[in-house]
This record gives structure tokens, sequence and C-alpha cells, in this order.
């Protein structure tokens, strides 16, 4: 009876003000408020599942994981594109917080987008090692050897594997918002993590994005790493990218393979 | 369909850097070119004619006129390209300020050609 009491006392009531339309029957955009209680750990995810399990079990939103692994529940609260599921009320210190759905991305009904723009972006810059090593049957010894790699050579792209696709650093991404063509930091993230892996040998990847509205239409506005709610830093890996794509910054995967020749003839 | 292209963007955006960097090492030259003689002096009609009769001038001036043209010109480009994600739209936009460009540097280095009096 005490305990209650006293969650009763810890409980206080937030303004949770959501995005409404439905595409598909044409309604007009506007938002909806809701009074919903919360305590110092409840996150914006939480409150919209209290909002359509008491309230209205009519709004529209995509979660999945709870626990920022799956990128599903990404949504602009409070003007800045967030994971739902990682963003706690009592952080946000407002009385209000609106909840709207990410930005650059079409709106298929309140805070769920469409993401088949984003995801084929990412798939056009072939993310996935392509490599002939152990490709060839007759070739036993090259068939069950391991790929080398040394922790300086998994640091070059570590960061940029931890990359749950949610989206928020596109629908961050100013130049997503004026040139659709654009890949979007996302994708080009990924470009250089496949790019910056020694095992990967691929040869025209760089290619797909030295384009009209490939990476040199990155303004460097760096939003897209401070939305990343994983840590990811994507305008590092553009700048990257361009360095080795205008013979600035040597490349890694060139000089190891010199390394790996020469150590070669030494041992022979 | 992958189409054919004179240049890579990557190629012309070395050209870009490579010409933005330059200009402003001769733009210096030109401004400082002003302050070796008082200001308003620096700007009389028997000044700026000694000026293009001077070669080490004229070469300054026609570099600052190719790399500011075509630095400024493919900015333009850019920008524009942003504006419209069609092939027709990118194509008109490229052709425009190639265009553009040439005309720059032919009308102006035949105004360097004409107050040098060659």
């Amino acid at each position: 009876m005490n305990n209650s009491n006293k969650n009763n006392k810890d409980e206080k009531k937030i303004v949770l003000k959501i995005f409404r339309e439905n595409t598909a029957q044409k309604t007009d955009r506007h938002y909806d408020k809701f009074n919903v209680p919360y305590k110092k750990w409840t996150t914006v995810l939480d409150a919209l599942l209290h909002v359509k399990s008491y309230m209205d079990p009519s709004v529209a939103i995509r979660y999945s994981c709870r626990m920022a692994s799956c990128g599903s529940c990404g949504m602009k609260i409070n003007g800045i594109p967030r994971l739902a599921c990682y963003t706690k009320i009592s952080e946000l210190e407002t009385s209000t917080i609106e909840c709207e759905p990410l930005p650059n991305l079409p709106v298929i009904r309140d805070l769920v987008t469409d993401f088949s723009r984003f995801f084929n972006h990412h798939k056009n810059v072939q993310p996935y090692i392509q490599s002939n090593d152990g490709v060839d049957d007759s070739d036993t010894e090259k068939k069950t050897f391991s790929f080398y790699q040394s922790p300086d050579d998994v640091d070059k792209y570590l960061q940029f594997s931890y990359c749950i696709k949610c989206g928020l650093c596109y629908s961050a991404c100013p130049t997503v918002g004026t040139d659709l063509k654009f890949p979007g930091p996302q994708a080009l993230a990924q470009l250089y993590r496949y790019f910056a892996d020694t095992r990967d040998e691929a040869k025209n990847r760089l290619d797909i994005v030295d384009d009209r509205h490939g990476i040199w239409r990155c303004h460097f506005a760096g939003s897209c790493s401070k939305v990343c709610p994983k840590g990811v830093d994507p305008a590092l890996g553009i700048q990257l990218l361009r360095s080795y794509m205008l013979g600035i910054s040597k490349n890694e995967k060139k000089l190891a393979k010199k390394i790996e020749i020469k150590t070669n003839e030494e041992n022979i | 369909m992958e189409r054919h292209r004179m240049l890579k963007e990557s190629q012309i955006m070395k050209i870009h850097y490579i010409t933005g960097i330059a200009a402003i090492f001769v733009v210096a030259v030109h401004i400082l070119m002003r302050l070796i003689v008082p200001f308003g002096s620096s700007l009389e009609y028997d000044y700026i004619i000694s000026n293009y009769k001077n070669i080490f001038y004229v070469f300054i001036l026609e570099s600052i006129l190719v790399l500011i043209s075509i630095h400024g010109f493919n900015g333009i480009r850019i920008i524009l390209l942003e504006l419209r994600q069609n092939n027709a739209w990118e194509n008109m936009i490229t052709i425009m300020t190639i265009s553009a460009t040439i005309a720059l540097i032919a009308y102006g280095t035949r105004t360097i050609i004409l107050a040098n009096g060659l």
C-alpha cells in the first residue's frame, strides 16, 4: 500500500503531441494531444504505447526491440530525429513532447514512414564483402584458410559496422532534403565500411558514388553524426572516402598488398 | 544504363578545389597590388592601363579570370544540380555553365589583350 502511494506520487504527466496522417485515405494532417503519465525511466516509446493501449489504438508506430538495436522506432521528437525507445521523457525537460514522422521519408501513416528509397540507396553501394579468396573449389588451401585481419585493420571500419539502419542520419541530412538521388550518409558510411575492410576486393565500388548526385554533394553539415544513436560518425566516413578519391589519403588496402608481396618475396 | 561522361565527378571536384586554392593566391597578389599605391590612385585610368601593360600583371589577371570562372561556374552548376533531379535539367545546367565559362574567359581575355595593346 505504501509502495503504491509512493509510485503514484512519483508519477507525473506529460502532453504528448502526435502527428496524424493517413496517406492511403488522404486524411488531413493534424496533431492529437494526449496526457500521458510517466516516471523518470519512461521512454517516448513507452508513452506512445500507453496512448495506443489506453487512449487511441489507431495511432500507428513502428517498433520492435525497445533497446536501440533494431532501429525501427526512429521519429522526430521535439524537432530532432531520435529513437523513441532510446529517448527518456525526463531527459527532454519539456512539458510537451512533439512526435512527428522522420523527415526526408514519405509518410505511410502517422509516425510510420516508407524506407524503400533509403534501403535502395543502401543496396546500391553493395554492402557486402566481395572477395575471390576461397571461391575456387580446386584451391583447397584457400578454401579453408581464415581471412586474416589485424586489430588495426578492424579499427579502420569497426565504428561504421555499428550502423543499425534506423534512418536517423538520412532524415537529418539537408542534402537528402533537396536531392533525392543523393545516397545519404548511411549508404556512404556503409560504402566506406566495406571499402576500408581489408578482406574486400571490390574494384568499382567507389564509381557508384562518383556521380553528379553522389558523394561530392555532401555539404558536411555534420547533422548525420550528431543524431546517430549508435555513435557512428557518417560524416567522417564521407570525408575519408573523399580524401581517398582525391588521392590525399593513402589507400590502406594497396599498402597492405604491397607489404604482403614484399614479405612473401623476402620469405622466398 | 550507365552513361559515358567526359570527366568523373571526382575529377571535376579536383579541378574545383585546385582552382579555388590557386585563386586565393592570385587574388591575394591582385589585392596587394592595390595597396602599394594609395587606394584612390589605384583606380585611376592611367594606373589601370599601366597595369595591363605589365606582362607579369597581365599573367596574374588572366589567371584570376580563368581560375575564378571555372571555380565559380562549377559552383553554380553544383548548386543548380540540387534543385531538380532529371537528365534534361542536369545536361542543360552543365552545358549552360560550360558555355558561360568559355564566354566569360573569351570576353575577359579579349579585354586584357585590347588593353595591353598587343
